[in-house]
């Protein structure tokens, strides 16, 4: 078990630092926003997105004759004059090809100016009039208007196992309760940026992005380019949490400014303008039955989602989904249905389903052990899935049990009074709670280089993106483990669509994803190594059998005799000092349909509750996480503790507030959209079993991004219920929730 | 931003002739005005940076004590001499904002920040009667969770003379309740106002906060002799930790006579247009014994008339059970 509040020394073949860390501390690292190269710096051009300020209707016209005459102003960029695509436009973006207005806040026009504050100024002068219509604003008023989504998602909609009717007559303790999640913003730190600039009809971009290839692809798709005109860089995200996974409408934006203007042109959002046209989490609405027999046994489960969509295009949150596998169940039954809008696109947000799923179905688990009165750790042994009983197959690796003893025994869980509201401290209620974690463990196919340079150091490199979670870490790990080399001697490269092609950074893919790839490729560079010295005359190991050398610290020898070999900058300077190069790709195997390959783990939180105010102080929280091999300590063991603050904030904080009249978000910035500040946190203890899962990949290690966000939420709500007797089942749980509950 | 002029004066005097252009506004620390501004909330034709003259003074005595309208939030909340003689002062302080925040914000600028209304902090809502008077109010039908319960004037969202929002400003809430005046100057001369009247409530004109007027310079802010020192508290009810403006907050402050309670002084901010004091609930404590049911009765007069909205109805029993948190507290020493 490797936990982080316990000195540990850094394990052989892991970098003890960020790769990076060094280069974002002395503000070396260069975000999208940043580049003033390779064009020169005095063309850049700024752009302004200018948003629609009605929910619904059309733009009848806009006056853009005082904003032209504007110092410093450049273009201006409206449905009105802005160059007709030929390409079908994407549903769900606002690239100025009409004139409708979906929701208020979607882009409508773009002024250009030789600085931000002259394009933002000019912006305010444009007159927009619009012809408005009725707006779908009321969520919650319009539930029963809810309908199948209208294409699946990536899991279905609507499932059943078992005859729930039949199964649920059996229960002798039943739960019935609805539970809502509040739409949410991701609002990385570092907002969406793109700068684009044209070389004759070749498009280049920075594009702070989960996904350059997605860029890519979609730029090309939409501006009607051969796919190899467009170039994509993105040295360093600074958080996405998938709100960079999709290239929303700013990247075309850019792009077509870009062109009309003939210069380099920067765009880049604000806070605000990060509320609605780059995704949202959907709010869902989860009414949840679940009956079980006098034993604790789960006879059936049913859970019906209903979550709001966009008028513009339907995204899934699949909040049902948690409730179909996470327990055994003899019958089984969930929906998922969607109510218009007139708001921005749901979207992928950490943990997207689980995160949701968890932080519900977590809480009615709570209530069902209270009502059978039984511990409701033990009320999940009692109904632990050995195999996934939603798809019926075994789980490549699952450890949950081990997590739920350690995090419980690491918390001090036997301590909990069961009763709830019988511990104080002075004006505080003191409340224990847990839940289970769990986010599924995906991977996708990936490819990588290479190259072992005569000057003892290596190069590996690929298309895949460092959202600020450690890849340039774990590839410099991976390419020094197959090589035999310290991992402070490996140059990485990604973010450049140049590199082979890598995955999005999203669904916690990435490690499982890219890090074969590059062990591959590295293997590939050592055969070749090998054959270089096997055919060298002038080598120790010439005409040496492959199967018989070895490589460490960057020698290569003979495993029988280590003395016999050399350098690696030895064997390639004696030949022509050229660097070695190899590509690899990787791929889930076969049998991946055979089994599911899933993340668990047990998380456990306690509360102090004040009795007057009804603030929540979330004094600690301890999780035990089942993530096969972790593949690097610090990086690793941070993005689970990140995890578990999003997981406070969604307890306790985050909602974006929808207007009901003008379907704006009345808290769009950082001064009313709450996250968790310092003063939040308490002591977080986390740690992972560290058993890996090699039916998954090789390396054993499943991703870690999005698990440490699952099960908090519903931790901290059980806890303030254990300390106050008060069940809210409304996230977030403010002070007014918990006083009124 | 819109485009403006900076002029930098060394002494009040100048400030105040400076302040004659047309719509001048002071800058002070320039946390609340120069975000207005960014927003396009506020477009002064030229900011009077008043840092640099002087006023930026703490003088504690026993006539009470003065605080220069330029001292900063955090050097205020630091005082020694205030931290022992006004601790509710210093608390109200470092409950607001950010250390970084108060770092910069003054004692003037905190008493004239602006409402945090999200429909007047952001342009793309039409309807704001104080942002544009005549305009309507969008809190009425809207998010109205932050807004007032107290002295409001609601004659529906469409009414020019609708304003239902609250005074965000923690310091006020002290101030109130510890009595304290606002000396000002102009070109013409010196007046002093009890913070009482300084703020204003909605009325008929919304767009207008306070009594003080367009070319007035606030240089300081005066308190009488410390009667609370021994026993008072500071309670601000907020979404988070830190760094989030109250939903509710109580300054309570007693003079004790053994269990009796001498004089007190009690305003909830949070809750109307102004710190709301409450003369009829300070009244029904004088004298009396330092019990819960003194303290729920003071709490039931402080909030009689409250006008809730549908998003902020749990302010009314919040401020009750804060204010009777706030006295009991209070009643038994001073915060630490
Ligand atoms: C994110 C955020 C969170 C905050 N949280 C809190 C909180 O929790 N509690 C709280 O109380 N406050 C909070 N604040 C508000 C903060 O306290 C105020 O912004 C600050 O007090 C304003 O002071 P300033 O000197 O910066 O004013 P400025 O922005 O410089 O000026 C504000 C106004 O006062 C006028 N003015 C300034 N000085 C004078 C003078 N001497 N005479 C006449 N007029 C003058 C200016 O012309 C301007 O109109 C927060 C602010 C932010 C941005
Ligand atoms: S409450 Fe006042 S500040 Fe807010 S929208 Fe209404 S008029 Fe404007």
């Amino acid at each position: 078990m490797i936990r982080n509040n316990q000195a540990r020394p850094t394990p052989e073949g892991q970098l003890e630092h960020r790769y990076d860390g060094i280069a974002k501390v002395t503000g070396k690292a260069k975000y999208a926003a940043e580049f003033t190269e390779p064009f020169p710096k005095k063309d850049l051009v700024y752009a302004y997105i200018v948003h629609s300020t009605i929910p619904s209707g059309s733009i009848a016209s806009i006056d853009q004759k005082e904003a032209e005459r504007a110092f410093g102003v450049i273009a201006i960029l409206t449905p009105f004059n802005v160059p007709k695509l030929t390409s079908a436009k994407p549903h769900n973006l606002s690239i100025l090809q009409d004139t409708d207005v979906h929701y208020n806040g979607q882009p409508i026009a773009v002024v250009l100016a030789s600085s931000l504050p002259f394009a933002r100024q000019a912006a305010r002068m444009l007159t927009i009039k619009y012809n408005q219509q009725p707006a779908k604003l009321n969520f919650m008023g319009r539930l029963d208007e809810a309908r199948p989504p209208k294409q699946g998602g990536r899991e279905q909609p609507g499932t059943q196992r078992g005859d729930l009717a039949a199964s649920m007559a059996k229960a002798t303790v039943t739960v019935d309760e609805t539970y809502i999640t509040p739409l949410q913003n991701h609002n990385p730190m570092e907002p969406h940026a793109t700068i684009a600039w044209w070389e004759g009809e070749e498009l280049n971009v920075y594009d702070g992005t989960q996904y350059i290839s997605g860029v890519k692809m979609s730029l090309a798709r939409i501006l009607n380019l051969p796919l190899e005109n467009v170039h994509v860089q993105c040295p360093y995200t600074g958080g996405g949490f998938g709100s960079k996974g999709t290239a929303w409408s700013h990247v075309t934006l850019a792009a077509m400014a870009a062109k009309v203007v003939q210069k380099p042109v920067k765009l880049v959002l604000e806070r605000n303008q990060m509320f609605g046209p780059v995704g949202t989490r959907p709010t869902t609405v989860n009414k949840i039955k679940i009956g079980a027999d006098a034993s604790g046994k789960i006879v059936g489960i049913q859970h019906d989602a209903i979550m709001n969509t966009s008028v513009m295009d339907d995204f899934v949150e699949h909040s049902a989904g948690t409730s179909r596998m996470l327990y055994n169940s003899e019958a089984n039954a969930t929906t998922e249905k969607m109510v218009e809008m007139n708001l921005g696109m749901g979207t992928y947000m950490r943990a997207p389903g689980e995160a949701t799923g968890t932080a519900v179905l977590e809480i009615a688990m709570d209530e069902l052990a209270h009502k059978l009165k039984m511990d409701p750790v033990q009320l999940r042994l009692v109904n632990y899935a050995e195999t996934d009983p939603s798809r019926n197959r075994p789980f490549s690796s699952k450890h949950l049990r081990e997590c739920y003893t350690q995090a419980a025994e690491n918390f001090g869980w036997s301590k909990r009074n069961a009763e709830p509201g019988q511990k104080t401290e002075g004006n505080k209620q003191i409340g224990y709670g847990m839940a289970t974690a769990t986010y599924p463990a995906n991977r996708s196919a990936a490819s990588a280089i290479v190259r072992i340079l005569p000057n003892g150091r290596v190069f590996a490199g690929s298309g895949t993106q460092d959202i600020g979670t450690g890849m340039y870490t774990i590839m410099a790990q991976t390419a020094a483990a197959a090589l035999g080399l310290d991992p402070t001697l490996v140059d990485v490269k990604l973010g450049d669509s140049a590199l082979p092609k890598a995955p999005v950074s999203g669904g916690s893919q990435s490690t499982a994803s890219v890090l074969p790839a590059v062990d591959a490729a590295a293997r590939q560079a050592k055969l070749k190594l090998f054959q270089l010295a096997m055919q060298d005359t002038h080598s120790p190991l010439y005409n040496a059998k492959d199967t018989d050398i070895e490589t460490k610290d960057g020698h290569i020898f003979l495993k029988s005799n280590p003395s016999t070999g050399e350098s690696f900058t030895a064997l390639l300077t004696r030949n022509g000092a050229a660097p070695i190069e190899a590509e690899g790709s990787a791929e889930p195997g076969p049998d991946k349909n055979s089994m599911t390959t899933q993340s668990f783990g047990a998380v456990f939180a306690e509360v102090a509750v004040d009795k007057d105010t009804h603030m929540v102080q979330v004094r600690r929280v301890v999780g035990t996480y089942d993530i096969g091999t972790l593949m690097n300590n610090k990086t690793g063991l941070n993005q689970l503790m990140g995890g578990i603050v999003w997981g406070v904030g969604f307890a306790l904080h985050e909602e974006a507030v929808i207007d009901p009249v003008y379907g704006r978000t009345v808290n769009g910035n950082f001064a009313d959209y709450h996250v968790p500040v310092n003063a939040d946190i308490g002591d977080i203890d986390v740690s992972v079993l560290n058993i890996p899962d090699t039916k998954f990949n090789p390396l054993g290690s499943r991703g870690i991004g999005e698990i440490g966000i699952t099960g908090a939420a519903a931790a901290v709500a059980n806890a303030i219920y254990n300390a106050t007797g008060k069940r809210v089942r409304n996230y977030p749980m403010t002070p007014d929730k918990i006083m009124q509950a | 931003m819109n485009p403006f002029a900076y002029q930098r004066v060394e002494a009040p005097d100048a400030a105040l002739q400076a302040i004659a252009i047309h719509n001048a506004k002071f800058l002070g620390g320039g946390t609340n005005l120069v975000d207005l501004m960014k927003d396009g909330v506020e477009s002064p034709s030229t900011l009077i940076d008043i840092n640099h003259i002087g006023l930026n003074k703490v003088l504690v005595n026993a006539n009470g004590a003065t605080i220069g309208a330029l001292v900063r939030n955090s050097d205020l909340a630091n005082d020694p001499a205030i931290v022992a003689h006004y601790p509710l002062l210093s608390h109200a302080l470092l409950s607001g904002a950010s250390p970084q925040l108060r770092n910069m914000a003054t004692t003037g600028g905190n008493l004239m920040q602006r409402t945090r209304c999200f429909y007047f902090m952001d342009t793309a809502f039409p309807a704001c009667n104080k942002r544009v008077p005549g305009s309507g109010c969008a809190a009425i039908q809207g998010f109205n969770r932050i807004h007032a319960i107290l002295g409001q004037t609601d004659e529906g969202a469409t009414s020019a003379h609708t304003c239902i929002a609250t005074n965000p400003s923690d310091m006020n809430v002290a101030l109130a309740a510890l009595d304290a005046k606002v000396e000002i100057q102009s070109a013409k001369g010196k007046r002093t106002l009890p913070l009482a009247d300084f703020h204003r409530l909605p009325g008929t004109t919304p767009e207008v906060d306070t009594n003080l007027h367009p070319d007035e310079l606030i240089v300081a802010v005066t308190l009488p002799p410390a009667k609370f020192a021994k026993n008072s508290w500071y309670l601000k009810v907020r979404d988070r930790q830190s760094y989030a403006f109250a939903l509710v907050s109580v300054a309570a402050g007693l003079e004790m006579d053994g269990d009796t309670i001498r004089s007190a002084g009690l305003a909830l901010g949070g809750v109307a247009h102004k710190p709301w004091r409450s003369p009829e609930a300070e009244h029904a404590l004088a004298g009396k014994p330092a019990t819960r049911e003194t303290f729920q009765r003071a709490a039931e007069l402080a909030v009689a008339g409250a006008k809730p909205y549908e998003h902020n109805a749990f302010k009314v029993e919040l401020a009750k059970q804060s204010i009777v948190r706030a006295l009991t507290q209070a009643s038994k020493g001073a915060q630490a």
